[in-house]
């Protein structure tokens, strides 16, 4: 696997480690193996599946009120929200204004004292109702989320929503046993708590958010993100279902002022975000002058490490996952990869050849792998970053040569190589199918680099060494370290960032911490 | 070997630096491909396609001329109530019924294939095993499935192996030649994929996973790496090597996950019968009895085909 013509491996291996860090010039890597492609792969139409679609058809109103109080709210001044795909509106919802949130906040302020002290069991019971109705109604569900957010229909129906339900399912069980996550330390809610999430796993971050809320006593008031509000207003419906006490859950959809008058709200006593690093440094500063709780999980530029001893077909299976899964629309995304140059070459070979068979298209479609950009805004962010990445000089490569569907917002995935670490494709979060790929010669030359960033989410490390894992794991500063596996989430097992990815853990023992008073 | 028929400069090098799989991701990988649905005309193209890659199997000690003879009808016309089938790909038999299928066969496209090599120990001196080979090839065989010495394998003397897969390979002759690496008792996927390159730089025409007297015999993620050290080789050189699953293969749905990982793992190249076979015996039925549920909208029963 080596390539014998390239010695540099091995004479860089005795010099100096700190000397070939981050400013190491990179060698331009334009001399292929020569003889190395005697053959072709072929991934044309021969026995080209046949359209797949799921076709269970949804019921989505034609437009939502707010859900405050128990109940749904008369629709007030509305906003479209769209299928990614089709550019069709789904339905017309209701921009929250700063009454609306009033009503919310004191309607959960109202249903608190209740709902704290409300026998444990029972809380349990609640949890694990709308674990069971998610999971009865789980089709459907995806459909929705499909729908409303562009995602493939394989990932929501798979990914999304079983863990949706495993979340309500997990912290059920925590709602009688809080003494004994905390022991000797008489854990007590926090109050009425703000929630904010985000559009890239819309139903899954409400259920990070809502279920330890709920499984530590506290009621809340989630806004969910303005392109993707359709399940969340479902899962109200489920609370009705379910006889939910009223107040303990008020979801108000809107936009981004909606979101600053919740966060600014005086009678909130928490505020739990997940979105924008940007976003999230502004309500630091709003929470910083009330003293009020925080938590925040913001953007990543997540490491994915590749050393030379990996099993690289399995790895290449990892950079997909990492970058390519939910059309990169993912926090944790391990969107700068860095290959020991060593095995740069296969490794790039074997990714373009694997990027040939993903299959981009109709959300729907059971076969789709690469669904739509959530929205034209984000589209165009992604498409700005894909020039950024041009003009600053690394080369872009796009496997698929199939043409895009002609409606609704679509980028193929691709990845950059000859990129530097100073480049801002290397630097800010892009939060689309798009891959910086980066050389290293040594593992500390690895870890230099991977930590030198303003995130720290999460990072991947792909190597057959069980000490090298640990010992780059321990010096990776993130929250999140996945070794020969990358996007694998439990809602036992907490997530969270370091840096400017923010702070507090969701998922976990430690995801209920931020929801308790001690 | 002292004194191998095979020249130096082919001879397996101990010192190549074998290829890691690591199994968590690639059984992944391999669960990946069961999630494709393949419906519609999909289906029907693809079912054909996988019935015309069945390599018809029976490997019985009460096997019977006249088993054989049956068995060899049902490759040539799978369905009698559909001549547009496809005929299988071919008839696998123990070496003393290859003339008994060579009477039936001959001039059909069905091709004979025919264990040999000590089947399914491979535990015979090599000399015993390249006269089991010729013998077989003389009667008529076309292919031959051997199998390696999983012994020399596992004890780490894999230039034996490689020399005796050689030498199999010319005595062979003409006949294109399948090696079963018996993955069931190789166990782990890097031995696999040591084995699948081996036996690849040792002049295989075809990779083959198991004899199916062993549990487990084939599944998706063992296909999954030898499908990879296929391609990757094609890479290297070129060269299409074939593939071929065998055992506990049995309905049409699993048929359809290996063709898909076949068309995801190495392309459009490999969804032909040179490339890519089923060892199986009750695959076909199951296959037949899909495509007539297409054909006439009803289910058949079990009865409603002859054995195989």
């Amino acid at each position: 696997m080596t390539d014998p013509t390239d010695q540099s491996t091995s004479k860089s291996t005795s010099a100096d480690p700190v000397a070939n860090g981050q400013s190491t010039p990179r060698r331009p890597k334009s001399k292929g193996r020569k003889g190395s492609h005697a053959g072709e792969l072929n991934f044309g139409d021969a026995w080209d599946y046949a359209p797949a679609p799921e076709s269970v058809k949804v019921e989505i109103a034609p437009s939502y009120g707010h859900f405050i109080n128990g109940k749904f709210t008369k629709p007030g001044k509305t906003f479209a929200t769209i299928n990614p795909a089709t550019e069709e509106t789904l339905s017309m919802v209701s921009e929250g204004s700063a009454r609306d949130v009033n009503k919310a906040v004191a309607a959960a302020r109202e249903a608190l004292p209740k709902w704290a002290k409300l026998k444990p069991t029972e809380r349990a019971k609640y949890l694990f109702r709308i674990a069971r109705r998610i999971q009865e109604r789980a089709r459907e569900i995806a459909i929705l989320e499909t729908k409303d957010g562009g995602k493939p229909i394989k990932e929501s129906r798979d990914v999304d929503i079983p863990l949706v339900a495993h979340h309500f399912f997990y912290n059920a069980g925590w709602a009688d046993k809080l003494e004994y996550a905390f022991p000797n330390r008489d854990p007590r809610p926090v109050g009425v708590c703000a929630q904010i999430i985000p559009w890239n796993f819309p139903l899954l971050m409400a259920a990070w958010k809502i279920a330890p809320a709920l499984a530590c006593g506290n009621t809340v008031v989630l806004k969910p993100a303005e392109t993707t509000p359709l399940t969340a207003l479902r899962l109200a419906e489920i609370f009705e279902e379910i006889d939910l006490p009223p107040g303990v859950v008020n979801i108000v959809t809107g936009a981004g002022d909606t979101g600053k008058a919740l966060a600014e709200h005086k009678d909130i006593d928490k505020i739990a975000f997940t979105g924008s690093t940007g976003v999230g440094k502004m309500l630091a500063k709003t929470a910083s002058k009330r003293g009020i709780k925080m938590t925040l999980e913001l953007g990543g530029k997540s490491p994915n490490i590749i050393f030379e001893d990996a099993s690289i077909d399995q790895a290449v299976e990892g950079i997909i996952q990492g970058i390519y899964f939910n059309q990169g629309h993912v926090c944790c995304a391990g969107s700068r990869l860095y290959v020991q140059e060593s095995v740069v070459d296969e490794v790039i070979e074997k990714l373009t050849i694997r990027l040939k068979t993903l299959r981009l298209g109709d959300p729907m479609d059971k076969n789709t792998d690469i669904g739509a950009i959530n929205s034209k805004e984000q589209l165009k962010t992604i498409n700005q970053y894909l020039k950024i990445g041009d003009d600053e000089g690394a080369s872009r490569i796009t496997p698929s040569d199939k043409p895009l569907p002609k409606k609704g917002f679509w980028c193929n995935p691709c990845f950059f190589t000859g990129v530097q670490q100073s480049h801002t494709i290397a630097r800010e979060e892009i939060f689309g199918p798009v891959l910086a790929v980066q050389t290293f010669r040594t593992p500390d030359e690895a870890l230099t680099r991977a930590n030198n960033t303003p995130y720290g989410l999460a990072a991947g490390i792909w190597t057959d060494k069980g000490s090298k894992i640990f010992n780059t794991a321990a010096k990776l500063q993130c929250g999140i370290v996945w070794c020969n596996t990358y996007n694998k989430f439990d809602p036992a097992s907490p997530f969270g960032g370091f840096k400017e990815s923010g702070f507090g853990r969701e998922g976990g023992l430690q995801g209920l911490r931020p929801y308790v008073k001690l | 070997m002292e004194h191998s028929p095979v020249p130096r400069h082919l001879r397996y090098n101990d010192r190549m630096k074998s290829i890691t799989v690591d199994r968590v991701m690639a059984d992944q990988r391999a669960a990946a491909f069961t999630k494709r649905s393949i419906k519609t005309s999909a289906k029907e193209s693809g079912l054909r396609l996988a019935l015309s890659m069945v390599d018809l199997t029976t490997l019985e000690g009460k096997d019977s001329p006249e088993k054989v003879r049956s068995l060899c009808r049902k490759a040539i016309l799978p369905d009698a109530n559909d001549p547009t089938l496809p005929h299988v790909a071919a008839v696998c038999v123990y070496p003393e019924l290859v003339p008994t299928a060579f009477e039936v066969l001959e001039g059909s496209g069905v091709r004979i294939a025919s264990v040999a090599t000590g089947f399914p120990s491979g535990q015979y001196p090599l000399d015993i095993r390249l006269s089991d080979v010729r013998n077989a090839v003389e009667s008529g065989a076309d292919e031959i499935d051997m199998v390696i010495s999983r012994g020399s394998f596992l004890a780490g003397d894999r230039g034996k192996v490689f020399d005796e897969i050689a030498s199999i390979k010319d005595a062979c002759g003409e006949a294109h030649l399948k090696v079963i690496l018996e993955t069931g008792e190789l166990e782990t996927y890097d031995l696999v994929r040591e084995a699948s390159d081996l036996a690849i730089a040792a002049g295989a025409d075809f990779i083959k996973t198991s004899t199916g007297k062993i549990a487990p015999a084939a599944t998706m993620g063992v296909t999954l790496v030898m499908l990879e050290a296929v391609r990757d080789h094609f890479i290297k050189t070129g060269k299409h090597i074939g593939v071929k699953p065998a055992g506990g293969i049995k309905t049409s749905k699993q048929a359809l996950h290996y063709l898909v990982m076949v068309k995801e793992t190495v392309g459009d190249d490999w969804l032909t019968p040179d490339l890519f076979r089923f060892g199986a015996s009750s695959l076909t039925n199951d296959i037949l009895m899909q495509l007539a549920r297409r054909r006439t909208g009803r289910y058949m029963a079990g009865h409603d085909f002859s054995e195989a």
